[in-house]
């Protein structure tokens, strides 16, 4: 019994992560419709980021996040800026080949700087640090990392319901034309929400390399990870995506407890399970 | 003084051309009623004026500076807004979020949410329900207050009347007076002409992109504004 417990409060937690990764997607796609295939890429290139710095410095892996968000914040700015706004209106299409473009670029590079050998990144004892609830060891680390992810997306609820930059992302998602006639600069604000995507990504990122392995390769799957998570959380809602991450990371630890070559295919299998029942997600809150 | 000047405007829609050579002046303080046929032009008009439409920058003046080659978000800096025609409120935000998202440029001036509230009580009432909960009339207001909240030197006014009911279109009129009040200059467009002509001092009459007629409303021949309108 409590062997099941654990597994299950192992997933939820697994979940926060995946919220993470969630964010960036479901922020680039709600406020501009744009469909960032790199965006796993991203999280991956964030990591890599992070090993330099830590390789060039011996900072702990959670320091170099004082590094790497600024410099994901930026280089989202940029990128949107001055590259994607180009794709926006080309229809749906272009700014999913300009991203796959992108995301086949940072593998290939991260290639030729890295090699092709898997990393991690250490964070210290946080890593192996367990708190004991009822007779379930729980890694302090798992916990922090789900404290983030609830501790962003409430960031992210005040951000969006709370202040004039959120208003203008939602007004902006809404009627982007109406929004430029009442002062709102389109391409500053997208770019905006790019760079703040980018944060999360970051997050993601870094909190990501010290969990589990990476390598050059390892962005699509988180890619398919986030995918899943938004959708099955229900497009638009903030909270669903925490949810949506706690369902595919359940769904993963109760697959991999049956057998380790479960762990991926069970998570695919709820996401398809939700697709077929609610198509919508748990919690859709678009409107088009 | 000459706030808004046209000379010889513009606009395209891809290979369509749909305003040729506009010459149109507003004095500041003033309220200018542009009148028309549908398709004559005249939302065209405005969107060209706003930075929605793009044109060559000497074909608009403002307050004596180029701004034909601006973007619209640029223009509401430089202090003209424009309430869209269909009202276009954002249905993702609640009445309160609409006005305070006209605010966003920050312009300083007369305007504030308490002072569209007093001129718009029934918004207040309803200032945290979703935009698209209002009736036409209330939705109309809104989209008026909106725009205000940007502390405009001049106000492009879309087919305020559109959809609405007369009794409705009165009291909207009726307001217009509070915002010219302020020193606010206004440009109507309308395909309602008699409302049109009530409302302001001037008008000028679109046919096909070309104007047609352009006179003081007081006095004017009915003859020559049907004239002017059908082209016939």
């Amino acid at each position: 019994m409590t062997d099941w417990l654990n597994i299950l409060l192992q997933g939820a937690l697994l979940g926060g992560l995946y919220a993470l990764f969630a964010i960036g997607l479901s922020l680039s796609f709600g406020i501009m419709r744009l469909v960032n295939i790199a965006h796993g890429d991203f999280i991956v290139l964030s990591a890599y980021i992070a090993l330099a710095f830590i390789q060039a410095t011996g900072i702990n892996a959670l320091a170099s996040l004082a590094i790497v968000v600024p410099l994901m914040f930026a280089l989202g700015y940029a990128l949107q800026r001055g590259l994607l706004n180009f794709t926006l209106s080309g229809g749906l299409l272009s700014p999913l080949l300009v991203t796959f473009g992108i995301s086949v670029i940072i593998e290939n590079v991260l290639l030729q700087i890295f090699g092709a050998d898997i990393r991690r990144l250490h964070a210290g004892a946080i890593e192996t640090d367990s708190v004991a609830f009822g007779g379930i060891a729980v890694g302090v680390y798992p916990l922090l990392v789900f404290a983030v992810a609830v501790i962003a997306i409430a960031g992210l609820q005040v951000l969006f319901y709370r202040t004039a930059l959120g208003r203008a992302f939602r007004a902006t998602s809404d009627d982007a034309g109406t929004a430029e006639l009442l002062g709102i600069d389109n391409r500053h604000l997208y770019a905006m929400a790019m760079a703040i995507a980018m944060i999360f990504t970051a997050l993601a990122g870094v909190l990501m390399a010290i969990r589990t392995t990476f390598d050059p390769a390892a962005g699509p799957i988180r890619l398919i990870f986030a995918f899943e998570a938004v959708i099955i959380g229900g497009l638009g809602s903030l909270w669903g995506m925490l949810i949506g991450g706690m369902v595919l990371g359940i769904a993963q630890a109760v697959g991999a407890a049956l057998s380790p070559t479960w762990q991926i295919l069970a998570g695919h299998i709820a996401f398809l399970i939700v697709l077929v029942i609610r198509p919508s997600g748990l919690f859709p809150h678009t409107r088009d | 003084m000459i706030l808004l000047r046209t000379r010889g405007l513009r606009a395209f829609y891809g290979d369509f051309q749909a305003l040729f050579d506009v010459d149109l002046d507003v004095e500041e303080g003033e309220t200018v009623a542009v009148i028309g046929a549908n398709g004559a032009g005249k939302t065209t008009l405005l969107r060209a004026i706003a930075g929605a439409l793009a044109c060559d920058a000497a074909m608009v003046e403002f307050d004596g500076r180029a701004i034909g080659g601006l973007r619209a978000h640029d223009v509401v800096h430089r202090g003209i807004t424009m309430v869209p025609e269909g009202r276009k409120l954002f249905p993702s935000l609640t009445v309160e979020e609409n006005l305070m998202l006209g605010a966003y440029c920050g312009r300083a001036g007369a305007w504030n949410l308490a002072r569209v509230y007093a001129l718009f009580p029934v918004l207040q009432e309803l200032r945290s329900l979703p935009a698209t909960s209002l009736s036409g009339g209330q939705q109309q207001m809104a989209a008026i207050g909106r725009a205000l909240m940007s502390n405009p030197r001049l106000l492009l006014c879309d087919e305020l009347s559109l959809g609405l009911a007369p009794v409705i279109i009165r009291d909207i009129y009726a307001c217009l007076g509070a915002i010219t009040a302020e020193g606010t200059t206004l440009v109507i467009v309308e395909q309602d002409i008699n409302r049109a002509l009530e409302a302001s001092a001037r008008f000028y009459c679109l046919q096909e992109g070309r104007v047609a007629l352009t006179a003081a409303c007081r006095g004017f021949d009915r003859a020559a504004i049907t004239s002017a309108y059908f082209g016939v």
